[in-house]
């Protein structure tokens, strides 16, 4: 595979950990930030290779993860009690909500469908003017274009019959909120290339100032991160912090012009909480009045007790980067994918579930 | 290709129905019509043409004995059909014993509204399939359920034949250094068929790998005989399941190299735009060997000299470091273990 193979190899591979080695004197915590990142480094097995000074922490950039359980138990009420046709991406299928998870509603005879993008869902809608089709709507920055262009397209071609649940975040308040918890040690970010790919690079400028921390925009493959943490390995052994952009072939300065339009035409930024973390001010999108008509959560009355996170269950200092998936008392014990007390322990880009698929099972034998 | 030719020589008898209903699964005359110019007429052989309540035959010897259900939507999709994978995939569980396969049984349950066409498509694949593994139906069953009850059609082999004279194939014969070989490149079924469900349509020529396994694994038992310590196709969970049933049983360690896995351009490709990891996608028609070191290269060279298994690597070992885990060294030399899924592989986000 062209542009990809080029990422992977072995020998450059080498050459980047060799120089990580040679620059590095002293011991650094780094956060990627997304999850496709976590995956990544466990998949191919760098975290093992990377010298012990270098300490990475996996952040909340999961979208599965941060999901709030309240969210999935409307997903779940929508599907079952109200008989719309609940539409989503494959990983949020098996996220517990208070009780259980979308997969366990499908079992039992809800219309539950994995999709790819929303403008299925459209069609969908358009082959069932009989039925209510909502679209999950979940992501950071990456999908929200694709669910903005949904609705637009929805409205275009007066299917009213489709609607979104959303829940959407936004990487860099996440960012503030972890160097604002107290006992975040984090010395340093990798952004995520793909956020930064349609949103560009211009929001994470007034973070390096305001924390004093190097932040390099990095990509997914190896190559990506090896380049992207020798970047801010060297910056941080130089006593720098700038912002750097190591994903250039990908992300633009200013992102993706028409894809941010679309954005802001459908979206609005408002306050909200993070499974795990809590409320977070400003970091997440809610559709516009303009779109009620669009929007499942105005669509739909729905009314469904509050939900409660099991209490075992450290996600949020998990993905504050505080405590490491395998220092979790319950993992890989009470936790397992499948029984998971959270939802880091189900998706592939959950910090726990990629350190219990990928690496830290060989030390659980 | 083969399909149309079978077609053309096996044009559809005309039926005074176009689709079939709960009556021809009923045991009156509208059954029996269906049999008699349809699954009779076309499987037919001097087994199954007694139509005897079962089949009454003679085998010698050690005998392997293995079943299996198929239930795949869509019935039809690149590179084969249910009918074709029913009989493969019976085939394929008796050569993975070692053993010739001879009979299969042939159980059909057909949701009503099923059309003649599409049954009679299935029919002829079935006839192909057993043509090319060498095999013959010699019983059978017919059933129809009401709408909604099934998924068009399922289907249920079940294979009989003689162990090979010289194939000494069995679990503890798995043995430290042993190396481990794949037929051919990985995770070709599993993409064709994600190519074709819906909500997930995309357009490629990712052929299912669908094909009997036994004359390939007769060839190689009869001329490498013990040194073939385990034979397993790795269907449903992928290779990834396979060598973990192998690590588990075993009580031994698997360590894989990722570069050495044989996987086709695109099959890697939509891999990675589907988010999916190819060790945990369906195959049907390649098969893992657990061999003797010594004459492992000679067995991937052999094999390579066949069309159907070109692509045949060593892609790891047996090793006592890791008991019960699979281990993979990555393409940039970093290692990881490779578990078993607990359910289906679910599409990522982003």
């Amino acid at each position: 595979m062209k542009f990809v193979n080029e990422y992977r190899d072995e020998d450059l591979a080498h050459k980047y950990l060799q120089q990580i080695k040679e620059v590095v004197t002293q011991s650094w915590s780094i956060m990627e930030v997304c999850g496709g990142q976590t995956h990544s480094l466990v998949k191919n097995g760098i975290l093992d290779l990377l010298p012990e000074e270098i300490n990475m922490i996996h952040g909340p950039g999961c979208p599965v993860c941060v999901t709030p359980i309240h969210l999935i138990d409307k997903a779940i009420y929508l599907a079952e009690e109200k008989g719309v046709i609940l539409c989503s991406y494959g990983d949020m299928l098996r996220v517990p909500g208070s009780s259980r998870s979308l997969l366990d509603a499908k079992a039992k005879g809800a219309d539950i469908r994995i999709l790819y993008s929303p403008l299925e869902a459209v069609q969908l809608a358009q082959k069932n003017p009989s039925k209510e089709i909502v679209f999950f709507a979940v992501g950071f920055e990456t999908t929200a274009p694709a669910n903005a262009l949904s609705v637009v397209q929805a409205k275009e071609l007066a299917v009213h019959n489709y609607s979104i649940l959303t829940s959407h975040v936004l990487v860099p308040p996440a960012i503030e909120a972890v160097m604002n918890d107290e006992e975040s040690q984090i010395d340093s970010f990798l952004a995520a290339g793909h956020v930064c790919t349609i949103m560009g690079i211009s929001e994470y400028g007034p973070l390096v100032e305001k924390y004093k921390i190097p932040i390099v925009v990095t990509g997914f493959e190896p190559i990506d991160l090896l380049q992207g943490i020798y970047m801010v390995v060297s910056q941080l052994e130089e006593g720098k912090f700038e912002l750097e952009n190591q994903y250039s072939r990908v992300v633009k300065d200013n992102g993706n012009q028409k894809a941010i339009e679309i954005i802001e035409q459908v979206f609005e930024v408002k306050n909200r909480v993070w499974r795990g973390i809590g409320n977070i001010p400003y970091s997440g999108y809610e559709v516009k009045e303009a779109y009620d008509a669009y929007d499942a959560n105005v669509k739909f009355e729905v009314n469904i007790d509050a939900a409660e996170e099991n209490k075992q269950c450290i996600a949020g200092q998990v993905l504050k980067g505080i405590k490491k998936p395998h220092e979790c008392p319950q993992f890989g014990k009470k936790c397992k994918p499948e029984f998971p007390l959270g939802a880091p322990m189900v998706s592939s880009e959950g910090a726990c579930a990629a350190y219990y698929h990928f690496h830290q099972a060989a030390e659980l034998v | 290709m083969a399909n149309l030719k079978m077609q053309l020589s096996c044009p559809m008898p005309k039926f005074d129905f176009d689709t079939i209903t709960l009556g021809h699964g009923g045991g009156g005359t509208l059954t029996n019509k269906l049999l008699e110019s349809g699954v009779f007429n076309l499987l037919s052989n001097d087994l199954l043409d007694e139509h005897h309540d079962g089949a009454i035959f003679s085998l010698d010897g050690p005998t392997a004995f293995t079943t299996d259900s198929f239930v795949i939507s869509p019935i039809f999709f690149p590179g084969g059909d249910i009918g074709e994978l029913a009989v493969n995939g019976t085939v394929n569980d008796l050569a993975m014993c070692g053993a010739r396969p001879q009979y299969l049984s042939l159980s059909f349950i057909i949701e009503e509204g099923l059309k003649m066409d599409d049954f009679w498509k299935v029919l002829v694949s079935i006839k192909e399939a057993c043509e090319v593994a060498g095999v013959k139906v010699i019983t059978g069953d017919t059933k129809v359920v009401e709408r909604g009850k099934g998924d068009q059609i399922f289907i249920n082999t079940t294979g009989i034949g003689n162990i090979l004279p010289n194939a000494m194939i069995k679990m503890d014969r798995v043995k430290e250094g042993d190396a481990v070989i794949v037929s051919d490149v990985i995770a070709s079924h599993g993409i064709s068929i994600m190519s074709v469900r819906e909500g997930l349509e995309f357009e490629s020529d990712i052929l299912s790998d669908t094909q009997p396994l036994n004359h390939i694994v007769e060839g190689l038992i009869t001329k490498f005989g013990a040194s073939i310590h385990l034979l397993k196709d790795p269907t449903r969970g992928g290779v990834a399941a396979v060598l973990n049933e192998i690590a588990r049983d075993t009580k031994l360690g698997v360590f894989l190299d990722e570069k050495k896995i044989p996987i086709e351009e695109q099959v890697k490709g939509a891999c990675e735009i589907l988010g999916l990891d190819p060790l945990y996608v369906a195959n049907e028609g390649i098969f893992i060997g657990i061999v003797d070191k010594e004459k492992a290269e000679a067995i991937v060279d052999h094999l390579r000299e066949i069309p159907e298994s070109a692509n045949a690597s060593i892609i790891g070992r047996i090793v006592i470091d890791h008991p019960r885990q699979v281990i993979i060294r990555s393409g940039i030399g970093g290692k990881r273990v490779v578990n078993m899924l607990v359910g289906e592989q679910l599409p990522r986000i982003c």
